[in-house]
């Protein structure tokens, strides 16, 4: 087996999560190529060969250029997998190149049985497993379903071109909102579609206060417009690793979870007893928030002011 | 001008669900159906595009599926699209999104469309490939994950999320498909007199097979419950008692307590 991992350049640098691509090889023990567009000067560690173009003459976003060099190097390693990061990278390109191949596509892969790959659905509930028909797949892996193995050795660097026209054209990055840090954070209180309203943020907002923590959302909550987009917690937003994440009504999005997995001990308050954030869960409080939170506030507040 | 905007119908999130017999999708028993949340930003778009060129624009919304969809595409209707399109395919759940793609293409091709809108990915199979595919197969240009759109007499931009937050703006021309991320807008609620409106515009049909059909480069080899990794302790009951546990195991399990709450 042999695989060509697709690697990923954000503002200048390799993006860290790229260690993923190496640690799904390393489970399938394949034979490992790469290709690479970024900057010369963060090149990946790794023993094999590294199909090379830089982001200066390539851009880092330039989805029919980026298609061209992964076709590329397809037709020189002549791999049976071809492999991406399912980011906002991997999961834009990835399918013009299985177009390009007529190659089957398995998004979102978590990991491998006996009959093909395995992939997340109905928001996490369900898991499926998906058989690619053709001789060549191209994969995208979701983010944490693979260990990031330390890298290290120096690959041999083959460059490659392709013709530079595009129909998109990419005219830069906007950083993000400017806003709170969430990521010192001891505690964190978040809300997720599960409140229902705007009214009940301010029940998610009295927990924390009560905790003195710092109110987080998941995506929901943003989009509605009930919190600031600063204090949005996952792939899109902030990541954190409090002590505490207390996640009230949020069902538990990989996207979400990406952002605070790394959280001390956790607490979930949800009416849904199979929502996948139990994955991630110490506790799990099946209830309606609107119930258990005052009751959870008063306690606290009462403890608090109570002294020890 | 001619707008397509592609439209998914999916369970809701929040329900229980098994699998079917053949063990590759759900059983429908007891689901309710809506439209795919990503696939309501798109309608939205789609029709605030229309009211700021004055109405001139005609706006399709296409649906692949049993005659289940209908309804959905009643709703797109009922939001402001001009004429529904469903793809007639009972099948759908078995088909794999290069099939999809092949559909949406298949009909869309000779129809002229400046712009295409679908959702970034749908909530059940998460695949965020059709809309890319369906572009791929066109040859026109395509971005994804779009939550900020401006239209000048043909050209495009488009904001793309990326990760942490950050935005990338990019610049386009049409034809062009776009996929749309949540955020993008704010989906209206249809209103009464436009729901009744709806009920009168015209929606075709075509088969599967009249639309182009392709064949699957990927099969299903099971679907079933994700079993749960650690599932920690689980609490029921009256909300003062779970509150009281819930204090208890912050006192042996973490030090917020113990730091007062003034952190």
């Amino acid at each position: 087996m042999k695989v060509l991992l697709v690697g990923e350049c954000r503002a200048g640098r390799l993006a860290e999560a790229v260690s993923e691509l190496f640690g799904f090889a390393a489970v399938l023990g394949a034979e490992t190529a790469m290709l690479f567009v970024g900057s010369a000067d963060d090149l990946p560690s790794f023993e094999g060969r590294l199909y090379f173009a830089d982001s200066r003459e390539y851009g880092e976003y330039n989805p029919d250029v980026h298609k061209r060099l992964v076709l590329e190097a397809v037709e020189k390693e002549r791999p049976d997998a071809v492999v991406f990061l399912h980011s906002s990278y991997g999961w834009d390109l990835a399918p013009r190149v299985a177009a390009a191949m007529k190659a089957a596509q398995v998004s979102g892969v978590t990991g491998i049985d006996g009959a093909g790959y395995t992939v997340d659905s109905c928001n996490g509930k369900m898991r499926r497993t998906v058989t690619p028909l053709t001789s060549v797949a191209v994969l995208t892996l979701q983010s944490g379903a693979f260990s990031s193995p330390q890298l290290s050795g120096v690959p041999d660097v083959i460059g490659i071109d392709a013709d530079r026209s595009s129909m998109v054209e990419f005219l830069g990055c906007r950083p993000p909102e400017a806003g709170v840090d969430l990521s010192r954070a001891t505690v964190v209180v978040s809300a997720g579609r599960g409140v229902g309203k705007q009214e009940n943020v301010d029940l998610v907002r009295q927990l924390a206060e009560a905790l003195g923590g710092e109110v987080g959302a998941s995506r929901p909550v943003i989009d509605a417009g009930w919190l600031e987009r600063s204090r949005q917690i996952g792939t899109t937003g902030q990541t954190v690793a409090p002590s505490l994440y207390v996640a009230c009504g949020i069902s538990g999005a990989i996207q979400h979870v990406a952002g605070m997995k790394g959280s001390g001990f956790v607490i979930a308050v949800n009416t849904d007893q199979d929502a996948p954030i139990a994955d991630v869960a110490d506790v799990l409080v099946v209830a309606d928030l609107v119930q258990f939170l005052p009751a959870l506030t008063a306690r606290i507040e009462a403890r608090q002011s109570g002294g020890f | 001008m001619n707008i397509l905007v592609c439209i998914k119908q999916v369970p809701d999130m929040a329900l229980r669900f098994t699998a079917n017999s053949s063990g590759t999708w759900f059983d429908e028993t007891g689901l309710v159906f809506r439209m795919n949340d990503c696939d309501e930003y798109a309608v939205e778009e789609a029709v605030r595009l229309k009211e700021q060129l004055g109405g001139t624009p005609e706006v399709s919304a296409l649906s692949i599926g049993s005659a289940r969809v209908v309804e959905t595409i009643r709703k797109a209707l009922a939001m402001g699209c001009d004429r529904g399109v469903h793809i007639d395919d009972p099948s759908v759940s078995a088909r794999d999104p290069w099939q999809i793609a092949s559909m949406i293409a298949g009909y869309a091709m000779s129809r002229h469309y400046d712009l295409i809108f679908t959702g970034m990915q749908s909530e059940d199979r998460g695949s965020a490939q059709v809309g890319v595919l369906v572009a791929e197969r066109m040859g026109i240009s395509c971005v994804t994950g779009m939550i900020g759109f401006g239209w000048n007499d043909g050209t495009v931009t488009v904001e793309r999320e990326l990760e942490g937050g950050k935005r990338g703006m990019t610049k386009l021309t049409a034809p062009a498909l776009l996929t749309c991320q949540q955020g993008l807008n704010t989906p209206r609620y249809p209103t009464l007199p436009n729901i009744m409106k709806s009920k009168k515009k015209e929606i075709s049909v075509l088969r599967a097979e009249e639309s182009g059909l392709d064949n699957p480069l990927s099969s299903v080899a099971g679907f079933r419950l994700h079993e749960r990794k650690s599932v920690g302790l689980v609490l029921q009951g009256e909300a003062g008692d779970m509150a009281a546990r819930v204090v208890d195991l912050l006192d042996s399990r973490t030090t917020v307590l113990r730091q007062g709450g003034l952190l």
